[in-house]
């Protein structure tokens, strides 16, 4: 079975991330780039349904030259080979244009699995395997809390407001899957020196059969009109329980008609 | 006047309170028309009339239950084709952000997900958006198509407007690559007389300091004493004292409800990621130190198993008169109280 799995490296979590001031994109530079932390329990599905079904797993993804040290931790985790879809042109490319240009890199690659994290801790949107099942006109098996193929057929339990539902498709298929679906495993010594030695094939626009015009901050379909830093909330009245600490908040929520 | 569709959140025909917000900010674009995808659309007729609905655009069939989001984004991708509308609105849930995703391709129009406002500027919708775990705000606008945003709940309260809501049936043959995802089974868990978290007016959530699946409990009564939903902190959800589905956090659900209660959660940047747009938060921490109260209109440090309980009291004391914020739908005296 052929696996590809969709990675992005974002900026780490823990630190302060910005908005670049000139274009209202994601600054990249000013802090560490990290593989999505949701990408990780993609990347250890997909290398279960490899391990127990046979198959290959590539990694690809969509960023500046930074985020090879992201495919670079994806293939010592087990992944085998990477396609990193890499071009200046693409810079500042909304979810629309993302969505294609990954589209794109899938139709020419091949795939029989592709299989993604639940959405991306820099932008959010949580859109994309759907959006890749429609673009790509195969099933959309997203929101997985759990994953099972037998033969052609996958079957999924997906998340839902109140439970979950039995979702079944045939192959090929996207598969996108929840944090908690198992336990990322951590590269191991043996892992991270074999990475160094996978295949990582670097591809442009025009390899992947991209319409220039399709992508970019310049031709995205949504702007950023201003931003700013969400102003500081009003200091609020903190108290030390005297023995009275439950009457006092019930006082203030009384105060604020909540009770 | 240009319409606005905004995709109707209905369960056993009833409609969702945050369709009523939908419909309340979408007034101020267009005249708004709700999509009603299923069965149940007469039931739900009343309630979207009172929030302003000039139309309802009804698609009965059963697909809607029987194949994953493609069936309700080629409903509204149909009529974002006959009706040209000047934007479609929708629940910021896991789902319709889906279905959002798979409209935007379909109509090649821009897509915002989780606006948490909406203003008109110059004849654009404007939407704000709380990004890096609510660090920045930012205004977007859609350059391309009719624009496609969902909107959280709790963005704004609903007004009625009384309007006609009448409905129009659509004929839709539903394509077969819609059909590629089939939902076989459903099954429920339980959440008793809980509100949705992603939509409640008051959220109360157990941090570390809860100690245990057993104490947590005590964060249950406290939630329904309030009428409130149950959240927890990666720490507990990590540690399985509660189910992840009700992780608020970064990597789990963001809601920001009227009031947010953090109980022993420290507040770590995972944490406050999903919850610091909230319009008043309450904490309640041992360590003096935490960031939570940071972030606190009114917090409390002190031992969480002696303040609780005794706010427990004082609620039930005081719980005839808690009127005001019954949810949407329901007589006040519908809620259940703690006596």
């Amino acid at each position: 079975m052929n696996i590809v799995v969709c990675v992005k490296q974002v900026p780490d979590t823990a630190a302060e991330r910005k908005l670049k001031p000139d274009d209202a994109t994601l600054d990249r530079e000013s802090v560490d780039g990290l593989i999505n932390e949701l990408d990780e329990y993609a990347i250890e599905e997909a290398l279960q349904i490899a391990e127990a079904h046979g198959g290959v797993v590539t990694v690809l993804t969509m960023g500046p030259d930074k985020a090879a040290e992201s495919i670079r931790k994806a293939l010592s985790m087990g992944a085998d080979k990477a396609v990193h879809l890499v071009d200046d042109a693409l810079a500042g490319s909304d979810a629309l244009q993302t969505s294609y240009a990954l589209a794109q890199v899938l139709h020419s690659i091949g795939f029989d699995l592709v299989v993604l994290g639940a959405e991306s801790t820099d932008a959010r949107i949580g859109a994309l395997a759907a959006m890749l099942a429609e673009r790509l006109s195969v099933p959309q098996l997203s929101l997985a809390s759990k994953v099972e193929i037998d033969g052609s057929k996958v079957r999924i339990h997906r998340q839902s407001e109140d439970g979950y539902q039995v979702v079944e498709g045939t192959l090929p298929a996207v598969v996108g899957v929840v944090e908690k679906i198992n336990e990322p495993r951590y590269p191991s010594f043996k892992g991270i020196m074999a990475a160094k030695k996978k295949p990582v094939t670097r591809m442009s626009l025009a390899e992947a059969g991209i319409d220039p015009a399709r992508v970019g901050l310049a031709n995205a379909a949504t702007e950023v009109v201003d931003f700013a830093a969400r102003p500081p909330r009003q200091a609020g009245t903190i108290v030390k329980d005297e023995g009275d600490g439950g009457s006092t908040a019930a006082e203030f929520l009384v105060a604020q008609k909540f009770i | 006047m240009a319409e606005i569709l905004v995709l109707a959140e209905h369960a056993g025909g009833d409609v969702k309170k945050v369709t009523g917000e939908l419909l309340t900010l979408a007034r101020r674009f267009g005249e708004p028309a709700a999509v009603w995808a299923g069965a149940g659309a007469e039931k739900g007729q009343a309630r979207l009339a009172e929030y302003g609905a000039a139309r309802m655009y009804v698609a009965d069939g059963g697909d809607f239950d029987d194949y994953v989001t493609a069936p309700v984004a080629e409903l509204l991708a149909s009529l974002v084709a006959k009706k040209s509308p000047a934007a479609v609105l929708m629940a910021s849930t896991g789902q319709n952000k889906e279905v959002a995703g798979r409209l935007a391709v379909r109509t090649g129009s821009g897509l915002i997900v989780d606006a948490v406002g909406l203003a008109e500027d110059g004849g654009r919708i404007i939407a704000e958006q709380s990004v890096f775990g609510g660090a920045t705000i930012v205004h977007s606008a859609v350059k391309t198509g009719s624009p496609v945003i969902t909107v959280r709940p709790n963005s704004t309260a609903p007004e009625p407007a009384y309007a006609a809501a009448d409905i129009e049936q659509v004929d839709m043959q539903l394509s077969e690559s819609a059909k590629g995802a089939k939902i076989t089974e459903r099954v429920v868990q339980e959440r008793g007389e809980r509100p949705e978290l992603a939509e409640a007016a008051i959220v109360v959530s157990g941090g570390r300091g809860v100690g245990s699946a057993e104490d947590f409990e005590l964060i249950e009564k406290l939630a329904d004493s309030l009428g409130a939903a149950v959240g927890a902190s990666r720490a507990v959800t990590d540690a399985g004292w509660y189910p992840h589905k009700f992780q608020v956090g970064q990597t789990g659900m963001t809601v920001s409800p009227q009031l947010y209660m953090a109980i022993g959660i420290s507040g770590a940047i995972q944490h406050r990621a999903g919850m610091q747009t909230s319009k008043t938060i309450v904490a309640v921490n041992k360590d003096p130190e935490a960031p939570i109260f940071e972030l606190a209109d009114f917090g409390v440090v002190g031992d969480l198993f002696q303040v609780v309980p005794q706010l427990l009291a004082e609620i039930g004391k005081r719980s005839g008169s808690r009127l005001a914020l019954a949810p949407e739908g329901l007589p006040a005296g519908h809620r259940r109280l703690s006596r």
